[in-house]
């Protein structure tokens, strides 16, 4: 984070004057992160969306992403696991260490990447087969169990996913027949139950009713005490209740991260100001 | 005449001209289906089945050797044009996105769907009848294969084009390798879609004549052996309708609507169950 204010000043000058020379919060020494970004750049094609990131993620907190539609939150979280690279003509360009590796050099496996970064995607996506399979799905790339030991790590991932009691007398019902907050639980368990480390959430409360959204956003503040998770929302409500810290972003850069109650209680930046306070955005 | 009552009038005199252009193609359509069923049903009996076509001037018999013949041909004809068609269907939609190679293939695919069925059958007569010397039933499956290709080509392409990138994102989230992604996910989500590819693939090959004229020919006798010419349904009726007799005008009839049931009857099964699916 360094002189970001220049780039912007065309873009929003009228509220250029607060956001220079103050670096955010994310010095603050601790514990040693889970994943660290370090000048991270980032393109679709010609296009840079992402602007010298450099941000650091600690350990079994969550961390909020928040900011207008377009800041590039999504595409942040979308490094994390790579899973950008599916499409040829997006790249990303510095570092981002994950235990001690950089998770963008060439000679990491992203599959097992994958297994270690677990995501929740915006619209739940159940595969088509049953909601057992579904979550069997994932355990079957890497594991070879036997059928008690399956329906035990099935049921232990349904459980930790608060899904378990309305799903267990249709486990080999298609998991398209679940409503859609069932559906985004689903696809939690499906998550965890390849044991990651970090989980990414890329706002996947936005297509559900308040109830699932409540239900959602209390399994992910119990699931922080034994994962590291990162959540994209464009809720800053949501954001408020559920993160330990906070980052918002705006044009493809981090203009404040910190605290929760910082950000929202004290923000550092005018533009972080205007925007928690509905100015803009 | 006020513009409201102006726009009236048009939308009665467009509804009124849609409707009777539609009855007017319909019309043709059942009046077909009509000849077909009352010249057809007279020789529609047991002995259609159980007895071979009969020579030149000898009385009554059957399509027995026709039928088993297109049974086979259609059959080798879809076994080896399915998975070259599905698997090219899941390059378009899944390796080839955007590369210059899928939009040829597409393009080639696209061209052969409409190419005129007898130059297909001059194009296998020229590569495999002509150099082995002989017309065979192998020959008339190939023939069918080319044309059921592009068939089931773009309806696997479609199928698996619908299903969503966010499908395809959640298994390559957890980790899962391509091949997997697609075979596991992609190709499951789609598969009813790519099915009905393959039976109405089945349906359009079942009655196509030219193809076969060049490459299977017929054959009077039962016959189970794809390497000589074989007997098939839509070659005999065309032979017979041709023919002098009474009896082989029956047998042409009867066969005509036997082939119409079976096209009718995949189309029918097909729509029943891409709909019990969407439900």
């Amino acid at each position: 984070m360094n002189d970001n204010g220049d780039i912007r000043e065309e873009q929003v000058a009228d509220a250029a004057g607060g956001v220079e020379g103050v670096p955010p919060a994310a010095a603050e020494t601790g514990p040693a992160p889970k994943l660290d970004i370090r000048n991270l750049d980032f393109y679709y094609g010609n296009h840079q969306a992402l602007k010298d990131i450099n941000l650091k993620i600690p350990e079994k907190q969550v961390m909020a992403f928040i900011g207008p539609s377009g800041c590039g939150k999504s595409t942040l979280l979308r490094t994390f696991n790579r899973i950008y690279s599916l499409y040829p003509n997006q790249r990303a360009e510095g570092e981002i260490w994950l235990d001690g590796q950089n998770i963008l050099s060439k000679d990491v496996d992203v599959n097992l990447l994958r297994a270690k970064v677990g995501m929740v995607f915006q619209k739940p996506a159940p595969f088509p087969m049953s909601v057992f399979d579904n979550i069997a799905f994932g355990i079957r790339l890497y594991e070879r169990l036997p059928k008690a030991d399956m329906e035990e790590r099935v049921e232990r991932a349904l459980k930790r996913a608060a899904l378990w009691d309305e799903v267990k007398d249709k486990l080999h019902k298609s998991g398209a027949a679940l409503s859609g907050g069932q559906q985004q639980r689903l696809c939690i368990a499906r998550a965890i139950a390849v044991k990651p480390e970090v989980i990414l959430l890329d706002e996947p409360t936005s297509a559900l009713d308040p109830i699932s959204t409540a239900r959602i956003e209390e399994l992910v503040m119990e699931l922080s005490e034994d994962y590291t998770i990162v959540i994209v929302t464009h809720n800053m409500q949501q954001a408020a209740r559920i993160s330990d810290r906070t980052a918002f972003m705006y044009l493809g850069e981090i203009i404040e991260e910190g605290e929760t109650d910082q950000i929202f209680t004290a923000p550092r930046e005018e533009k972080t100001q205007a925007y928690i306070t509905g100015r803009f955005g | 005449m006020n513009l409201y009552a102006r726009r009236k009038f048009i939308n009665a005199f467009n509804l009124t001209a849609s409707v009777l252009t539609t009855l007017f193609g319909l019309f043709f359509l059942a009046w077909i289906l009509w000849v077909l069923f009352a010249r057809g049903f007279a020789g529609l009996d047991l002995s259609l089945f159980t007895q071979d076509m009969p020579g030149p001037g000898s009385e009554g018999g059957g399509l027995r050797n026709a039928i088993v013949g297109s049974l086979l041909i259609t059959l080798a004809g879809i076994l080896l044009g399915a998975p070259v068609g599905i698997l090219s269907g899941i390059y378009l939609s899944e390796y080839g996105r955007g590369t210059w190679l899928a939009a040829t293939v597409r393009f080639v695919s696209d061209i052969l769907l409409s190419a005129p069925s007898i130059v297909i059958g001059v194009f296998v007569y020229a590569i495999m009848v002509a150099p082995l010397g002989g017309f065979s039933g192998w020959a008339g499956a190939v023939a069918l294969a080319i044309i059921a290709l592009p068939v089931i080509l773009r309806t696997t392409e479609d199928m698996m084009l619908l299903v969503p990138d966010t499908m395809r994102e959640a298994a390559a989230a957890l980790g899962a390798p391509r091949w997997k992604v697609i075979l596991s996910v992609v190709l499951r989500a789609a598969r009813s879609g790519v099915l009905t590819g393959v039976l109405l693939a089945v349906a359009r090959i079942a009655g196509e004549t030219a193809p076969l004229l060049f490459t299977a020919l017929n054959n009077q006798f039962f016959s189970l052996d794809m390497s000589k010419p074989m007997a098939n349904l839509p070659v005999t009726i065309f032979n017979f309708a041709m023919g002098p007799y009474d009896n082989w005008h029956d047998l042409a009839w009867a066969g005509s609507l036997l082939i119409t049931l079976v096209v009718l009857g995949l189309n029918v099964i097909t729509r029943a169950f891409l709909r019990g699916k969407k439900q």
